[in-house]
């Protein structure tokens, strides 16, 4: 989309020593935070214009996604080109969304996907992202996960989604996820960096936020919070504290963190609540693809009806909309 | 369709709720509104009207009708023709129209939020998620309570007809929480709404009738304080409850004084939100938001006193003010809004007025920017630099504007949170659970929150202590307000009834005993002579003198007072160690059993068996409250939220016990003891006849390890020593049995620090009797309810 490439580039999070102070005293109080998500979508109204517009801006945050045992080259052809033209041509026209140009912000593969994947996003200004280090799981022995980002970037992905060593964080082994992380920074070289935290694994609130810290301090470019392979995804209160995190080390460091909750976000109800979080917690420079994305597959979908419902003043049926 | 502009702007909608539904609700009833009295909607002629407009716009919506005396008479009148047999209808009667209520106000919920809304100016988010749905839930609740009153309640019966007078900040929720729980424990009421805001109580009216509400149980009428204040007074009337402001539930104190009703204050408050350093700060400020932004800080319980702990408080400060960058306002009928209007033109200049004035005594002023130039929108404020004697510290402010301070340790938090005259409500903040269990105990309040401010269902009792009021609102608690203990009426018998032969000038008194006996007063756990060196004679019930007593002053019961507040660790001693010394008590008092029946039947005239039987009972309510002592425990409420409301008794802190005239040492046994029981000290005045029965029982306290200053007691004049003691601003509660006159008396007195009074006529009860000299009555008014929230969960 032609905003994004106008707008001026950040400085790349460049990560800060390991700082166990900052922090270890991190405590969470889940009754609260669960009790500010609530009114997220009670205290903020977003319809009609304002809806569309939206959501038109939520397509261009998407990672779209596959991650299936039996992707195959054709399915993911398929998806770049949807990624490439998110919306159809008559929906595009009648909303006068033309100059735009509107895709999504990146496709995401498993590694064996890259190459394909790479030939059709080619200079289409769709980034390439990659799930790596033994992902879901992340429990390849180390240098495998070092080389298989290497790999990656050479195959042409330039954003690496990584998942974090859950044990670390659970044995308190803080010093050591930062190293960790740390070398999976320098084996991304140019591409950036997303970390998974697997939330849905690492017990509670306060350890989200400890391992959101980390992340941040080894040069995460952002912060993710599921592999949508746990048993919970991307919820508001889990999203909510990486967000506050990503808050307090803008405010000590100066660098801007991106956020991407990822997996269960299927419906535009739920991303306009991610939306107004971001909006009213980091305010409107967090709702740029370089500082927000959806790892979302069946989003998009969602999007096009209302979109389509927008346009028309009915609701579509999903096959009149071409798949990912 | 060009969307351009708006994807890069990402703004919010502005998402007017309708409001069509209200206003032609409003037009088909002329705009006009009388007052709802038996079931009627009644008109008066040559009424003077007062004028109904929406704060946000200054639109004129209504014009009510101002209810004179004869119309306040009518409906009063209404109410007390139909109490009993709404009485006698039955438990599960009035649950049936309760519930009713309850699906009636669901079924026009949205129409009641916008009504809401129109008349007060605050959100409809708030109106529509807030106030109304917890209006139902009252209903819901309570028409339980109506259902399980027979089996959960007996012993105790409805006291009549109620007066209501509510107050314009939450109009609706407080419509319920006063009829919610009057109606269903079988009392008739009449309410009179807040004048600025009656709209939605003559939507409730309407909805009356058609939920089958028996004529006359629910009456409404309008009007400003002098309507108040005729209701209020009104003869028929034998309960008062108010909610509002602390010096109008002061005029109304006094107004009643005297006049035998029950009464309960929800009056202002100036709450602590307690912030430690080990709390979820950014929770911390959305707290903030939720404790004085919340319908504008016209709250009485809003969070607006913020204690830091020093070690984050430029941290936190820092957070607050962005946060107030990401506040919105606007239109109340605006989904999009955070903050609203004030209700109205006055509300708006006081607190301009106040801020102002309250400047000028120092203090760093941080506001949001204000929204636009519309009158009535108070920017939300924070003040800064500003310490415990600062004016705008010890003010109710009443408007969206929080005065921030620091503390540097725990204990300091807790004496700064209690330094204020208030008691409503206080929040609580750390993720220790040492800390904030050690500290919501200590917090001198009706309602302590930890980490959440706000919080409020119909299962958990709500009030204050000091001068933000006393009574509950809530819970089954709550239900007691609305209820008095069925009673048997008392005829007294000869002797014991205080009916002694008129004194005799003092050379013609002789003396029962050979040596000379001058009892002391009691206090501070020693034997005191009186300040004034007077003494005179305790009469037997011949005349005779039976020993002589120190004649108290002001001086004594100041000195009775002051050593009553040093021995406050009473309090927190354990409820098994209280137990304890009151069985101890009961031993030691036994061994002298012979001796006190003697003293007995000469001072009192009474034969031996009845000496013998007070003497017993004497003993049997020692062992009645020591075994109380540690049984009268709290209650976990099942409220709607992850977690529970703990509803735990506290003592009130000094009570001053006013003896009646009879069955001295059972009487005193029966004051004294509910009330060291739950912890609390009195001072004890006995009554007027054979004033030395009590002070024989000093040497028995002594030996039994009652602490010094727990029990005082001072003797001389009733009349005169009670006065001292209700006007005492340490002393919290005043049992009074005295004649119609004492009672006024001290219930007008109280009015100083709005202390807590049960006053009856001297000679109302047989002591003897279990049903009406012991049991849980007495501990209730020994105690207040403290409801601490605690939410949990990781």
């Amino acid at each position: 989309m032609s905003s994004n490439k106008t707008k001026p580039i950040l400085p790349r999070n460049p990560g800060t020593d390991f700082q166990l102070e900052r922090f270890c005293d991190i405590q969470i109080n889940r009754s609260a935070v669960e009790q500010r998500c609530a009114s997220y979508g009670t205290r903020r109204s977003i319809k009609k214009d304002k809806q569309a517009a939206w959501l038109i801006k939520v397509i261009s945050l998407i990672d779209l996604t596959t991650l299936a045992g039996d992707d195959t080259n054709d399915r993911v052809r398929r998806l770049c080109r949807k990624a490439i033209h998110p919306l159809n041509e008559q929906l595009v026209k009648k909303l006068e969304l033309e100059s735009l140009n509107i895709s999504t912000a990146a496709v995401c593969v498993y590694h064996e996907m890259i190459a394909g994947a790479a030939k059709v996003l080619k200079g289409t200004g769709v980034h390439l992202a990659a799930v790596s280090t033994g992902f879901p799981a992340g429990l390849s022995p180390l240098p495998l996960r070092i080389e298989e980002i290497k790999h990656s970037v050479e195959q042409g992905a330039d954003e690496i989604d990584i998942v974090i060593s859950r044990r670390l964080v659970l044995e308190g082994k803080w010093e050591e996820l930062y190293h960790e992380v740390r070398m999976f920074r320098e084996a991304c070289g140019e591409a950036h960096l997303k970390t998974i935290l697997a939330t849905g694994e690492l017990g509670n609130l306060s350890a989200i936020a400890k391992a959101s810290q980390v992340c941040m301090m080894a040069g995460a470019d952002f912060i993710k919070t599921s592999t949508g392979k746990e048993p919970t995804n991307a919820t508001l209160p889990v999203s909510l504290v990486m967000v506050r995190m990503i808050r307090e080390y803008y405010e000590s460091t100066g660098y801007m963190v991106g956020f991407k909750p990822a997996g269960g976000i299927s419906d535009t109800k739920t991303a306009l609540q991610f939306m107004t979080m971001m909006q009213e917690e980091l305010g409107r420079r967090w709702l740029e693809p370089d500082l927000f994305r959806f790892g979302a597959s069946s989003l998009l979908g969602d999007i096009e009806r209302q979109l389509d419902h927008y346009s028309s003043g009915y609701y579509s049926a999903s096959y009149r909309h071409p798949i990912a | 369709m060009k969307l351009s502009k708006s994807i890069e702007e990402l703004e919010y909608s502005q998402a007017l709720e309708s409001d069509k539904e209200a206003i032609a609700w409003l037009e088909s009833n002329g705009r006009k509104f009388g007052q709802f009295i038996g079931g009627e909607f009644l008109f008066q002629k040559n009424a003077d009207h007062i004028k109904v407009t929406n704060p946000a716009d200054s639109s004129t919506l209504a014009a009510i009708e101002v209810a004179d005396d004869k119309t306040v008479d009518l409906a009063v009148t209404a109410a007390a023709k139909s109490q009993k047999s709404w009485y006698k209808a039955g438990g599960h009667a009035r649950a049936k129209v309760l519930y009713a209520l309850a699906r009636l106000i669901q079924k026009h919920a949205r129409v009641i939020s916008v009504l809401e809304t129109l008349d007060n100016g605050k959100p409809i988010r708030e109106s529509r998620d807030s106030d109304i749905p917890l209006a139902i839930r009252h209903f819901y609740y309570h028409a339980g309570w109506a259902q399980l009153q027979e089996s959960e309640l007996s012993g105790q019966e409805p006291v009549g007809v109620v007066a209501q007078i509510i107050p314009w900040n939450f109009p609706f929720l407080m419509l319920a929480w006063k009829i919610a729980p009057a109606i269903a424990m079988g009392n008739s009421i009449v309410l009179k709404p807040a004048e600025s805001t009656p709209l939605t109580a003559m939507f409730f009216a309407q909805l009356c009738t058609e939920a089958g509400v028996p004529k006359g149980v629910i009456n409404i009428v309008n009007g400003a304080g002098n309507t108040g204040a005729t209701l209020s007074a009104h003869p028929k009337v034998n309960k008062v409850a108010f909610t509002g402001s602390t010096a109008v539930g002061r005029a109304i104190r006094k107004s009643t004084a005297g006049q035998s009703k029950k009464l309960t204050l929800e009056l202002g408050g100036k709450s602590a939100f307690v912030v430690f350093e080990d709390a979820d700060l950014d929770s911390v400020v959305e707290g903030i938001v939720d404790a004085i932004w919340y319908n504008q800080g016209e709250v009485c319980c809003a969070g607006s006193r913020l204690l830091i702990q020093a070690s984050v408080e430029d941290k936190l400060i820092g957070k607050i003010k962005k946060r107030m960058e990401t506040l919105r306002f606007g239109t109340p009928l605006d989904k999009s809004i955070d903050v609203g209007s004030l209700v109205s033109d006055t509300q708006f200049k006081q607190v301009s007025h106040l801020v102002k004035s309250g400047l000028k005594s120092g203090g760093n002023l941080f506001q949001c920017e204000k929204p636009d130039s519309r009158k009535n929108y108070y920017p939300p404020s924070i003040i800064t630099d500003v310490d415990s004697s600062h004016p705008l510290v010890q003010e109710e402010i009443f408007g969206p504007v929080l005065v921030i301070m620091s503390f540097r340790t725990q204990p300091e938090a807790i004496q700064l949170a209690n330094n204020t005259r208030y008691g409503l409500s206080a929040s609580v903040w750390s993720e220790n659970i040492n800390r904030a269990m050690h500290v919501a105990p200590a917090l001198i309040a009706g309602v302590v929150w930890i980490n959440c401010h706000n919080k409020f269902d119909a299962a958990c009792g709500f009030g204050g202590v000091k001068e933000s009021g006393f009574g509950r609102e809530g819970g089954k608690e709550g239900l007691y307000e609305y209820l008095k203990p069925i009673q048997a009426k008392y005829k007294a018998t000869k002797g014991a009834s205080g009916n002694m032969a008129s004194s005799k000038s003092n050379d013609q008194h002789s003396t029962s005993s050979e040596i000379d006996r001058t009892l002391k007063f009691y206090i501070g756990g020693k034997q005191v002579r009186p300040d004034g060196g007077n003494s005179i004679p305790a009469l037997n019930f011949d005349g005779s003198i039976s020993a002589w007593v120190g004649q108290g002053n002001r001086k004594d019961i100041r000195n009775a007072v002051e050593a009553a507040r040093k021995a406050n660790g009473w309090a927190s001693k354990t409820a098994h160690l209280r137990a304890q010394v009151l069985y101890f008590f009961a031993e030691n008092l036994t061994v002298r059993k012979d001796e006190f029946i003697k003293r007995l039947m000469e001072t009192c005239g009474i034969k031996k068996p009845e000496a013998t039987a007070e003497f017993n009972a004497t003993v049997s309510r020692l062992f009645s409250y020591a075994a109380w002592a540690d049984k009268f425990d709290g209650a976990a409420h099942d409220a709607p939220y992850r977690g529970i409301t703990l509803a735990l008794p506290e003592p009130i802190g000094i009570i001053g016990l006013v003896a009646p005239d009879h069955q001295p040492l059972l009487a005193a046994i029966s004051l004294i003891a509910p009330a060291i029981a739950m912890g609390n000290r009195v001072v004890y005045i006995p009554g007027d006849p054979y004033q030395n029965i009590v002070l024989e029982l000093v040497s028995v306290m002594e030996t039994s390890d009652i602490p010094g200053g727990v029990i005082n007691i001072v003797t001389g004049d009733k009349n005169e020593l009670s006065t001292h003691l209700a006007g005492h601003g340490e002393v919290e509660s005043m049992w009074c049995w005295g004649d119609n006159k004492l009672n006024k008396n001290i219930e007008s007195i109280s009015v100083e620090n709005l202390k807590r009074t049960w006053c009856h006529q001297n000679n109302d009860r047989d002591w003897r009797d279990i049903s009406a000299g012991e049991g849980t009555e007495f501990l209730r008014q020994a105690t207040h309810v403290k409801n601490i929230w605690t939410p949990y969960g990781d």
